[in-house]
């Protein structure tokens, strides 16, 4: 069975640094990267990703199943891309410059550098996300939404969600084979017919038990006067260091970078065409 | 969130509906025979969870819930996609609460109300703010992403017809009872 990614414990500078810091510049960086389409600011800030991840000493290993995912993923996009909008490059970049063929599935430049570009944003977003998610523990996440003002009653549902996702994979599995022991297969020979009926016997299971458990723990919460107060103590947050800082002040600067590009060049866009 | 603040049972449901959301939406696709296509169950467990709690609620389980999902099966999240989830079911909530759909028998005319509140939820989500979203944070071309959004469009009106209309009746059939799991064909 597939096993989800998650936190790694390991001794790296990316490790240490304050989950609230990490998240931050995750974000930060993740809006600056989506608003700018300058290739210049894009290979930065994907060398920069790169580095985090390497920094972070995940292995291989673990991340190499999700990375052929999203290559094949990110290929099948570029494609759709070509397949549905071949001229959309020459529409963004005001020029045409045809490499090879004609008409309308004509190969341009400008197409090929539109495209790099999109694929320069998976360059970039999956180690980011890799290098922030794989190095945080899941409690100290729900702690630093809090401290960057999400309220803590969402945080502490976000950490319910990571704490409770084992128990639901388990009891998922364990329905599937009781509802296949009984003869409702979601295997691959079903026919559609059978696979949505087994579907929604199982989903029916899991339903009612999740509800249960959603009774059983928030009385348990209620009783440990959960939600009486305006804010909470979490026992995971973490103090600030100088490398925390540090995280977030390249993480403002990048941005300001990717803000300032955008005036300069007159838009998301840069032109290298003209 | 902020003038009322949730509820505990909220949280509570907030976060384990999202678990399940992860769960469904990961290891329950049924491929439809169009790649790229799936009839997702998790849509329907999220119409139900919306039905049963609040539109607030539904509307963080589909956040928490996709944006947790992009992450650990893809490494990014892809945004647009995750507030139109969201959005999707906000607005469902909104349009399904004065139907009662809990309270009493579940009549053809409570059904129809569910179906149309969906299809109309799932027209916003993914043919409005799916492909604008797409558009104005991804740049990505108009005809590509709305043929995207209107297939999703599509399957998910499906889906949630068949899977959530049984899944909504049989939950009214079964609430209240005791012995909750046993139904018997």
């Amino acid at each position: 069975m597939t096993d989800f990614l998650g936190y790694q414990e390991r001794d790296s500078i990316v490790h240490r640094l304050n989950a609230t810091s990490k998240l931050l510049a995750f974000l930060l960086l993740t809006v600056a990267g989506i608003l700018s389409f300058d290739i210049r600011f894009l290979l930065l800030l994907t060398a920069f990703a790169g580095l985090l991840l390497v920094l972070s000493k995940i292995s291989w290993q673990s991340i190499r199943i999700l990375v052929y995912l999203t290559v094949v993923f990110a290929l099948l996009n570029l494609i759709l891309i070509y397949v549905f909008a071949p001229q959309y490059g020459v529409e963004l970049y005001q020029t045409k410059t045809v490499l090879i063929g004609s008409g309308d599935y004509a190969l341009t430049s400008q197409q090929l550098f539109y495209e790099l570009l999109v694929l320069l944003k998976y360059c970039f977003s999956v180690p980011l996300s890799l290098a922030f998610l794989l190095t945080t523990q899941p409690s100290q996440l729900a702690a630093g939404l809090n401290r960057i003002g999400v309220s803590y009653k969402v945080a502490y549902a976000f950490s319910l969600t990571l704490r409770y996702l084992p128990t639901v994979q388990n009891e998922f599995q364990t329905t599937r084979k009781v509802q296949e022991a009984r003869g409702f297969a979601l295997g691959k020979k079903a026919s559609l017919a059978k696979k949505v009926v087994a579907s929604t016997r199982l989903l029916l299971a899991l339903a009612f038990s999740t509800l249960e458990k959603v009774e059983t723990i928030s009385d348990a919460m209620a009783l440990r006067r959960f939600g009486k107060k305006k804010k909470r103590t979490w026992y995971y947050s973490q103090p600030w260091r100088v490398g925390d800082w540090f995280t977030l002040a390249v993480a403002i600067l990048l941005l300001l970078l990717a803000l300032f590009l955008v005036s300069v060049d007159g838009g998301r866009f840069w032109n290298p065409f003209v | 969130m902020k003038k009322k603040g949730l509820a505990t049972k909220d949280v509570v449901a907030i976060g384990i509906g999202a678990a399940v959301f992860l769960i469904l939406f990961k290891f329950i696709a049924i491929p439809t025979g169009i790649p790229n296509t799936q009839i997702n169950v998790a849509q329907s467990w999220l119409s139900l969870l919306s039905i049963i709690f609040s539109p607030i609620v539904g509307f963080f389980v589909a956040l928490l819930g996709h944006s947790l999902n992009d992450a650990v099966s893809y490494g990014s999240i892809w945004w647009s996609w995750v507030i139109a989830d969201g959005l999707y079911a906000f607005i469902f909530a909104l349009l399904v609460k004065r139907a009662h759909l809990l309270r009493g028998k579940l009549t053809t005319w409570k059904l129809l109300w569910f179906n149309v509140s969906q299809a109309i939820a799932n027209v916003v989500a993914w043919l409005v703010i799916a492909p604008t979203l797409d558009i104005l944070i991804y740049a990505e071309p108009a005809n590509k992403v709305f043929l995207q959004g209107g297939l999703s469009v599509v399957v998910n009106i499906i889906s949630t017809a068949i899977i959530g209309s049984t899944l909504l009746s049989l939950y009214v059939k079964n609430k209240g009872q005791q012995e909750l799991l046993r139904k018997e064909d």
